[in-house]
Order: C-alpha cells, then structure tokens, then sequence
C-alpha cells in the first residue's frame, strides 16, 4: 500500500464521537500532525529515548508544519489556530513522546507567549517569527533549587543599573536549557521578599556570564533537553526586560497557557498506551484464548476507556472556553490534574497488560509510564493543583 | 503552466470494510474518507512542478458526493491553488466517469493533466486513460519520474525488469504511480489558507453507463497457520503439506 499522507496505524479514541463536534480544520491538523508523528517520530523516539537525547533534528520539519506557536497570530509567522486546534497538536505530540510536546509546549507557551503577551513591539518582531521558524529555540527559566512548588520565594536577582541589568541566580529543570538561543528568566528586581517585583527577561543565551549545563542521570522524558541555567552577573541592556511583566502572576499566566496544552497531551499519551494495549490484549494468546478474551484485562481496557473520554470531553469544553474568553486558571488546574493523573494510570495498567513485552523501549507504554511522572510533577505538581481547586472551593489557600 | 489533478475520495486504506445491506456496496458509516493515495502523488507533482517553474496554476477536479469538498480542500491545503467539486454520485462504469470529467477539462488549457495511476477503492486503472483518449491528448501512464521542460514532458515507467523513459509533447495526460515522490504534508497554514481558496461545485450527471457492480465480498478470513515441527526434520512434512494441501508445488 502506498503511504498516504492521511493514513496512519494509530487510530486515536473517539468513543463519544467528539469529532463531530470538531470543525473540518480541527479535524484536519489533527490528522496531518498525527501523520507526521507517525512518519517522523515514531521510527526515531525509541533511540532516542534510550539514548537520552531529543531528536532536534526534527525541529525544522515541526517549525515548517507549523506547530510552534500554533495559537499565536498570523502576523507573527504563527499559524493563528484556536485553541482547541492547538491543543489536538498538543495531543498528538504527546501521543509520540512527551518529550516532544514538552519542547513544543515549552517554545509556545512559555516564550513566545511571554514576548507576545509582555513584549513590547520590536521584542515581538524580533523574537517571535524567529522562534516560529525553529530558528530560535527558547526555554523557559522560572524554577529554582530551592524554590519548585513556590516560585515566588526564588532569589534570582535583576538589578537595573544605568545602562541596563544585571542579573545572577540559578535556575532548575530548565526545559531545552542546554540547546536554547534565547532564554526567558524571570527575576527579582527588588526585595528578595517581594514577589511582586519578578519581571521577565529575554536573554540570548550566547550573553557572557551564562551557562546551561545538562541534568544527568533522568529516568523520565530522557528524550528531552532538561537543564541547569548559570546566570553570573550577566549584563543585559534595558530592553531585555518584558516591559509589560510584573509579578508572580505573570510567569503564571504562561503557565496556564502551558498547563491547557499539556491536559490535552496528556489524552495522547494516554491514547498511545490504550491503543498498544487493546492490540496486545486482542493477539497475546495466553491459556488458550487472547489476555482481551479474560475479565480482569477487560477491566483494565473499559476502565482506560471511560477515563480517557471523561479526559476528552474536559480538555474540549475547556478549549472552547479559552477560545470564548471564559476559562480560569482553576479550570486549567481542573483538567492538568484529572488528564495527567489519567494518562499514569493509563501507561502504568498499559505497561502491566503487556507483561514482559511492556518493559521494552520497541512498545509505547513504559516509556509513556516514565514520562508521565515528570509531567505529574511539572507545570504545577498534582498536589498543588488540588490546593488551586481547594482554595478555588473553600475559599481558603492550603499552600 | 497549467496544471490539473484529478481526485477521488476513497476509504482509508487501514479503515475496517464492512460490505452494506445491498451486498454491493461498503457501508460507509464510521469509514474514514482520505485522498487516494494516487492522487496524492499526482497533486504533490502539480504543486512541486508549479513551484519549480515560479508560476501558473494549479486546479483540481474531483467528482463526487459533497462530501468531496473535504478531500478537495485537503489538496488545496497541501497548496494547489483552486478546486472543481463535480456533483455526481459516481458510476461503476469508469467510461461515464471519464466522460464528465473530460467535459470539465476540455478548452481550459491545460498544459498537463494529472492521474493517479488508479483508485484503491475500485482498482480500475481507467480514468486517467479515458480522459486522455477523450480529449485526444498523449497519455503516460503509471509514471514514476516525471519532469517539464520547454513544452515537452519526459517520463520514467517502471516495467517488468527495468525502466522505460518516455518523452512526449504538452499538453498531455500523465497518471502517477508510487516512487514519483513522496507527497508533503499540508502544514497548518495551508489548512487554514484553503478555507479562503475558490472551490466551484457544479452539479453532472453521468449515463446509465455499461457495467453495474452485482456484489461486493470480503476476502475469507485467513486461517490460522499450522507449525509442522522445528529444525530440518520439519522439512519432509512441510514439502509433503505443501504438495497435497496447499498444492503449491
Ligand atoms: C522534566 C522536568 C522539566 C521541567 N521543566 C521546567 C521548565 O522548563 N521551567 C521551569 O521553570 N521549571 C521546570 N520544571 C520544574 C517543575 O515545575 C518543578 O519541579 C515543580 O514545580 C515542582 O517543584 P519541585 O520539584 O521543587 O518540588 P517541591 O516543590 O519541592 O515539591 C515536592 C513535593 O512536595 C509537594 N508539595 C510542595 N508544596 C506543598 C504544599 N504546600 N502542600 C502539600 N504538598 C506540597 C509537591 O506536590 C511534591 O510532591 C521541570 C521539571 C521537570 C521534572
């Protein structure tokens, strides 16, 4: 058979017929990205997964599709998708690897949509169609060694002299830190007790007095690029401030662009695990009769199923709701935590049908197991996220 | 340079056919549309063609049901820059296809007529054929090299134990087989764009036609496969079930 360009093995999950309430277009980028996971990732993720290494040279064949940025305007080299367009991309990069979308989520939402939302125009023109072309790769600095679940207790430092900044700190879990061109830190321009004074910074990380050095020895999304960052009196002009930045909520509100995509990740995640199981349990002949003919991995397969369309239907009404203008952070905080803790459960049950074979690099599902545990804990740990909606509902914050 | 592909809208290749209630034709719902996959090949050649030249225009013609429209603006997302939806239901007779399709082409100018060199859903072969002694034009057909110079075309066609090239004049019909490239993907873009490119819906009605479809099956299920033994001493029972079973020797 010829390989078309709208074929692919895996066949996604729509047990409530979502896609009818999905647009042509919608559709459509869903299924070219999913083709292109199919064509371009999915023969290189295992290796590079074992290897500990991000297939970067996927990075323009990406740019060129059009999936960095995906939901920014048009002007800017960006595709100007809704957004639920841009969470099925989402979606489906993570059906490849986490890794992957954990790159796409990282240039999108957390540096282009800081300079889009806090730049001012020349920092737009200059950055934006550059880090949409993969030209540009960016990271984005917010956590630090002591300060994880509470950034805004970090102690980088930006202090404005006459000419411009100075900053010096240390950031950690860096996210394409090791390969950037450009990193957003954010920083500290008064008290170190005054978060209200973190204001975002665009640095170019060629400037003198910065380092990203690779974290070693991860057991979790070993396929992407996560990094130490060194900010040693590192000397920025006065237009390297984001100037309509200001407060913790800033670097939040990123945040929420991040944690909407990475609830519809999640469902791909959970989909590449569903997808390998249901084959396995229809093939493994086990006693006689397929494992899929036994009660128990029946259970397993309906229980996978049910979370991830209850998953789905989450993640679509938020995506409307972003688009309408209507979503709160608490509602993203909603859907990160129910879709990622879904997705675990899913690669883990997954991992187990598949017995020995579910061990190997050759299937999805450990790997998927794997990396959920980082995006458990990035973006907001699953702990907090249930503070968020605590307080959301007690009106008293837990944290 | 102008160029039009033409293009159907078949059944997913990987999609699961269930035959429908008639015995005749596949129940379609639930079945996942795409290009075929021919085709892809054709459209990836008129956009790569009219890149390469820096201008012209690229049409595509498809008959079928409205729901074409979706295959039409799959190709106008991978770039070709305007699409014809002939209204028809389709016929089994590839002769009455040919025949409205023609109808659509001729006068237009083209300079290149584009095929794939079959359809997956009905293996007919015909089309692109048809349309070409329709409008009296030179054919190439199952091609897989192509190149445009000055007017003329030369193409490669992979035969029975080597290659053939062949040269003919423009305007010309060309049906493209598998190896002519590797068709790109839409980008994001180009999904977005096609929304805003001009696609024509113009109602046809094909004749009766000379051939009908009287049923439609599934090939049986396969069997499940015996293992005779292990090792070289397998080989006497495996040659022996070979000769009087399968009787393939
Ligand atoms: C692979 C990876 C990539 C990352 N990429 C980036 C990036 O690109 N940029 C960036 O800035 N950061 C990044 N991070 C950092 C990530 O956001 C932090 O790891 C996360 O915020 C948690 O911080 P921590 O690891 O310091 O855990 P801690 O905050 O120390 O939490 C440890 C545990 O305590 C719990 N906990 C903390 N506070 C409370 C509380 N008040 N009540 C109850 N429980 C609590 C947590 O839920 C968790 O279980 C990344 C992390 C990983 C693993």
């Amino acid at each position: 058979m010829p390989v078309g360009t709208a074929t692919s093995q895996f066949t996604g999950v729509d047990f409530y017929h979502l896609d009818s309430v999905l647009s042509e277009e919608e559709r459509a980028i869903r299924d070219t990205v999913r083709a292109w996971v199919d064509e371009h990732l999915m023969p290189v993720i295992g290796d590079c997964y074992i290897q500990g290494k991000f297939p970067k040279q996927l990075i323009p064949g990406m740019a060129e599709l059009g999936v960095l940025g995906a939901n920014l305007p048009e002007e800017y080299g960006c595709a100007g998708l809704n957004n639920v367009a841009y969470g099925l991309i989402m979606q489906e990069l993570e059906r490849g690897d986490s890794g992957i979308r954990s790159f796409a989520s990282v240039q999108g939402a957390l540096v282009m949509y800081p300079i889009y939302a806090f730049g001012s125009d020349e920092q737009k023109k200059k950055w934006l169609p550059s880090l949409a072309k993969g030209t540009d790769i960016g990271c984005f600095g917010l956590t630090e060694p002591d300060f994880g679940s509470n950034p805004g207790g970090m102690i980088t430092t930006a202090k404005e002299t006459k000419d411009g900044w100075v900053l010096n700190g240390t950031k950690m879990w860096i996210t394409n830190g090791s390969q950037a061109t450009v990193a957003v830190v954010w920083a500290k321009t008064g008290a170190v007790d005054d978060a209200k004074s973190i204001r975002g910074f665009i640095v170019p990380t060629d400037t003198k007095g910065f380092t990203g050095k690779d974290q070693k020895g991860k057991l979790s999304l070993r396929a992407s690029d996560t990094a130490e960052l060194h900010l040693e009196d590192v000397h920025l002009p006065k237009d390297a401030v984001l100037p309509k930045s200001g407060g913790l909520k800033s670097p939040l509100l990123c945040l929420t662009q991040a944690r909407y995509g990475i609830s519809w990740g999640a469902i791909g995640a959970a989909m590449a695990c569903y997808d390998e199981a249901v084959r396995y349990a229809k093939n493994r002949i086990m006693f006689g009769k397929p494992i899929g003919a036994t009660q128990i991995q029946q259970v397993r397969l309906a229980d996978m199923l049910t979370e991830i369309t209850k998953a789905q239907l989450l993640s679509l009404q938020l995506g409307r709701m972003k688009d309408a203008g209507t979503m709160t952070p608490q509602h993203v905080s909603m859907a990160k935590r129910n879709n990622v803790n879904m997705a675990t459960e899913c690669a883990r049950e997954a991992r187990r049908l598949l017995g020995a074979n579910g061990i190997l690099a050759e299937y999805h599902s450990m790997r998927h197991m794997a990396n959920l545990e980082s995006v458990y804990t990035y973006e907001g740990t699953h702990d907090m996220h249930s503070l968020i909606l605590g307080q959301e509902i007690t009106g008293i914050a837990a944290y | 340079m102008k160029i039009a592909v033409c293009l159907k809208r078949v059944p997913d290749t990987t999609a699961k056919i269930v035959v429908g209630g008639d015995g005749k034709s596949i129940d379609e719902s639930g079945v996942k549309f795409v290009p075929n996959p021919y085709d892809e090949y054709a459209l990836e050649a008129a956009i790569a063609l009219k890149e390469k030249a820096g201008a012209g225009e690229t049409v595509v013609v498809a008959l079928g049901t409205d729901a074409a429209q979706e295959t039409i603006r799959t190709a106008l997302a991978m770039g070709i820059d305007r699409g014809v939806l002939l209204q028809s239901p389709g016929s089994a007779d590839g002769f009455e296809v040919a025949k409205a399709i023609a109808a659509e082409l001729k006068g237009q100018g083209y300079d290149l007529i584009l095929f794939g060199k079959m359809a997956v859903d009905d293996y007919n072969h015909q089309v692109g054929v048809m349309v070409a002694e329709l409008l009296e034009l030179p054919c190439v057909s199952a091609v897989s090299a192509l190149t445009v110079e000055g007017g003329a075309l030369t193409a490669e066609r992979e035969i029975e134990g080597g290659v053939e090239q062949l040269a003919c004049q423009l305007p010309a019909v060309v049906t493209a087989d598998k190896g002519i490239n590797t068709p790109r993907l839409p980008s994001l873009k180009g999904i977005m764009a096609a929304k805003k490119k001009p696609l024509e819906t113009k109602p046809v009605s094909l004749g009766a036609g000379s051939i009908t479809v009287t049923s439609l099956a599934l090939p049986p299920e396969r069997q499940a496969g015996k293992i005779v033994g292990e090792g070289p001493d397998a080989v006497p029972a495996l040659v022996q079930l070979l000769r009087t079973e399968a009787k393939v020797i």
